[in-house]
């Protein structure tokens, strides 16, 4: 099945040995000039390549507390080694969240510290040659930005920020990723990630309309670019046609439904995800983040709400007051911008659905906690919000339940292997090896409790899980959407 | 005057300035340098109060390290409280009285010395042996266990070995704080200890020992998790929407 040896699923997880550049031939697609462009970066290598990478270096730890501090702050102690799943997966040396850092690292010590400037092999400083950049291009997308290691590092250091300065400092000379780079064009120029046209997207969503109707007799609206609506739903492309994103998508709707709100989805801002974050571009982040502001102020609605997914939460969670607030146009009386599982939980806390759990009970369930969900974001007014909340609405939409182990799940939860712009097919060998410490979690479970699915929030676990559980052995349907399971126990037209 | 206490009275007040100066600056940088997004490792504190706690428990337990990995905590944490009571313990040194709380704990102080050299060993076993460690570790972070061993080393041998005259230490480094020189004693030994002292005052600020000043300032761990209730924006971010 791949041109590349798949991990083997071991009883207990083992910390590799390093294996020097077992990885060093990984690398994503480098985006021709029309996908740069858009995005405001030189379309190839620039001639003073050096000289311009230095400057934005310069320029970005002025402008970042976080990158100043922890190029400064690693001891090199060590106790990130083994926290991160590529290096689980790939044995790398060069995937250890320490070393990931020190590939740029060296570099600003290189030009930016004593130590590096005047004694570079005590410290180990180099200049930016074309073999480290080559290096960044590698090892900087081999980086989920998932926090793994942010969480276990004494100063919380996180790689995340590394990588997203690091891949910054490449497009601003002119070698961009593809993937990433022709995404964020799409969404300027349509909307969204996949490029559907305001038509597609009306058609899609009448079909998912009728789905439902034949179903279960219910007419269940699914609406878009209404004017008035009281809240405006901003979810993952992936969600209008993926499976099993659009089975959450039809379970949102039905939520709406039993509420009684009104709502509408946005041809304008028809895509939660915003990649300017994995490309680390504030700009760019912002300007994706302003077609949501935009589509509010349009459609006047007095609440946002967002589908299930991962790095597009932290954004909306963490980022979307800061890139595109104030939203003082909107209902003070709810968060802005609140998660449908918030939505969910709430109306299950009120008794408001009715929720049949036996329509689930050919499922053993256990749940993937995505990462940017549990260590960048929250849900609710706690602390540890967004591991409860969804770990509740599964428990009232289905009967069998099991978490995987500890060290696994909530803030210690290791990524799908797919996040952060590398879900592309040009990172297959990377997307599973990064999955082995959650496969093989999820293999003790399975054996342990019968488990038969896992469920998620977040549109690239759920089309990565789809994609590489079949190297190791589980069905591509057994992943499945949170909102699926609340889909599928819902009984409509209870409470009028 | 000796010539060796000239020359270390200069050292010292060089390397006093070096620390002050060098520490000064990094802490203004870290200081001004804005924080534009909220980035708090989650699940974090939602108030200050509770970021206060986190960082309480972050600098005495070594929180997260002990999540990570029970050896670095262990060896970490002998090695920092054990050097910390020492530096505790010297500031009988400098003071004239000497406080009580520091007479209290100079008993200690000694088993301290002995923690703090079994934690720096444990450390830098686990550079050597650990392939992962091995591989991050550059010839500077070796220097700096083998700086602080001989630190610690040397200062034991004074205490079990060849003992020197502390009163006339303590006179000197009196004297150097009023600009009153006295001579200091010329045991190599006590020669050396000061040196390495002196060298690891200088290397401070340009040295990964910025992690001391750096774990105050770290967005993922001294931010307050509420960014849907109040907006934050920096100063540049400003900017842009202008
Ligand atoms: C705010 C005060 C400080 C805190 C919270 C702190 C915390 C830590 C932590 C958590 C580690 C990683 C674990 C370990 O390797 O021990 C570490 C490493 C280290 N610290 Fe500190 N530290 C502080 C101050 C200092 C000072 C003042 C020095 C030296 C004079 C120092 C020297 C070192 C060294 C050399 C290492 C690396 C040990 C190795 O090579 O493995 N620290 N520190
Ligand atoms: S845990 Fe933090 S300080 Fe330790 S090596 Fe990793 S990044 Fe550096
Ligand atoms: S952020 Fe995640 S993917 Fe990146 S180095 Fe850390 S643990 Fe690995």
């Amino acid at each position: 099945m791949a041109d590349f040896e798949v991990p083997e699923l071991k009883e207990y997880p083992v910390i590799p040995h390093i294996q020097e550049g077992t990885m060093a031939h990984s690398k994503p697609f480098v985006a021709k000039e029309q996908f740069q462009e858009p995005l405001g970066f030189p379309g190839e290598l620039v001639d003073n390549w050096q000289q311009v990478a230095y400057d934005k270096m310069e320029e970005l730890t002025g402008k970042y507390r976080s990158l100043a501090v922890f190029l400064d702050s690693c001891v090199k102690c060590g106790a990130c080694t083994d926290k991160c799943h590529y290096y689980l997966g790939t044995s790398d040396p060069k995937n250890m969240p320490v070393a990931r850092q020190d590939l740029f690292r060296k570099v600003y010590r290189r030009k930016f510290t004593f130590a590096g400037k005047y004694f570079p092999k005590l410290v180990g400083a180099v200049d930016l040659t074309k073999d480290v950049l080559d290096d960044w291009y590698s090892y900087f997308h081999q980086c989920s930005q998932c926090r793994r290691c942010s969480v276990f590092c004494p100063y919380g250091i996180d790689t995340a920020e590394i990588s997203m300065a690091a891949r910054e400092v490449m497009d601003s000379i002119g070698v961009g990723q593809k993937y990433c780079n022709e995404i964020i064009a799409k969404v300027y120029k349509i909307g969204n990630n996949l490029g559907l046209p305001q038509p597609a997207l009306v058609d899609t969503l009448e079909g998912l309309e009728e789905d439902i109707e034949d179903d279960t007799g219910v007419k269940v609206r699914l609406p878009v670019d209404e004017k008035g609506a009281d809240i405006l739903v901003v979810t993952p492309s992936a969600d209008f046609f993926a499976e099993p994103h659009v089975d959450g998508l039809m379970g949102y709707a039905k939520v709406f439904h039993e509420a009684g709100v009104s709502w509408t989805l946005s041809s304008h801002a028809s895509e939660a995800a915003n990649f300017g974050m994995f490309i680390g571009s504030y700009e760019n982040m912002r300007k994706v983040s302003l077609r949501i502001r935009e589509a509010a102020l349009d459609l006047g609605v007095k609440r946002i709400i967002f589908g299930e997914c991962g790095h597009a939460w932290r954004v909306a969670y963490s980022f979307l007051n800061t890139l595109a607030g104030p939203f003082d146009f909107l209902d003070p009386k709810y968060p802005v911008p609140m998660h449908i599982m918030e939505f969910t939980y709430d109306l299950i806390q009120r008794g408001a659905l009715t929720l049949d759990k036996s329509a689930n009970d050919d499922m053993v369930l256990t749940y993937h906690d995505s990462c940017n969900v549990a260590r960048a974001s929250r849900m609710g007014p706690k602390p540890g919000g967004q591991f409860i909340l969804p770990r509740e609405v599964i428990k009232a939409s289905c009967n069998h339940f099991y978490d995987m182990p500890q060290d696994t799940i909530h803030e210690a939860t290791y990524c799908c292997g797919g996040g952060g712009g590398l879900l592309t097919d040009d990172l297959m060998e990377l997307r599973v090896k990064g999955a082995l410490p959650r496969m093989e979690a999820l293999k003790y479970v399975v054996e342990k409790h019968g488990v038969t699915h896992m469920a998620a929030i977040c549109a690239i676990c759920k089309s990565q899980f789809a994609k590489v559980m079949p190297y190791y052995g589980f069905q591509m349907d057994s992943i499945v959407s949170v909102h699926q399971l609340v889909s599928n126990a819902i009984v409509l037209g209870n409470k009028q | 005057m000796p010539f060796l206490t000239i020359v270390y009275a200069l050292l010292f007040y060089v390397a006093t300035a070096l620390l002050v100066v060098g520490l000064a600056s990094k802490i203004r940088q870290y200081a001004k340098t804005p924080a534009p997004l909220k980035i708090p490792t989650t699940p974090a504190p939602v108030t200050r109060t509770g970021v206060v706690m986190r960082m309480f428990r972050e600098l005495v337990f070594f929180e997260s390290l002990f999540k990570s990995n029970k050896w670095i905590w262990i060896f970490g944490w002998m090695f920092h409280y054990g050097m910390f009571l020492v530096l505790a313990r010297h500031l009988r040194y400098f003071t004239d009285p000497v406080w009580t709380w520091v007479d209290l704990i100079q008993p200690f102080g000694m088993y301290a010395a002995f923690a703090m050299s079994a934690g720096l060993l444990g450390l830098w076993a686990r550079r050597i042996l650990v392939d992962r460690v091995r591989y991050i570790s550059a010839l500077s972070d070796h220097l700096m266990l083998a700086l602080l061993f001989a630190i610690a080393g040397t200062g034991l041998m004074m205490d079990y070995v060849t003992h020197t005259d502390i009163v006339a230490v303590k006179a000197f480094f009196r004297g150097l704080m009023v600009f009153s020189w006295q001579p200091l004693p010329q045991d190599p030994v006590l020669l050396i200890h000061l040196a390495l002292v002196a060298i690891l005052m200088i290397i401070f600020p340009i040295s990964k020992l910025l992690h001391a000043p750096g774990v105050f300032f770290s967005p993922t761990r001294n931010q307050v998790d509420n960014p849907r209730e109040k907006r934050h924006l920096s100063a540049w971010a400003a900017e842009l929407e202008k």
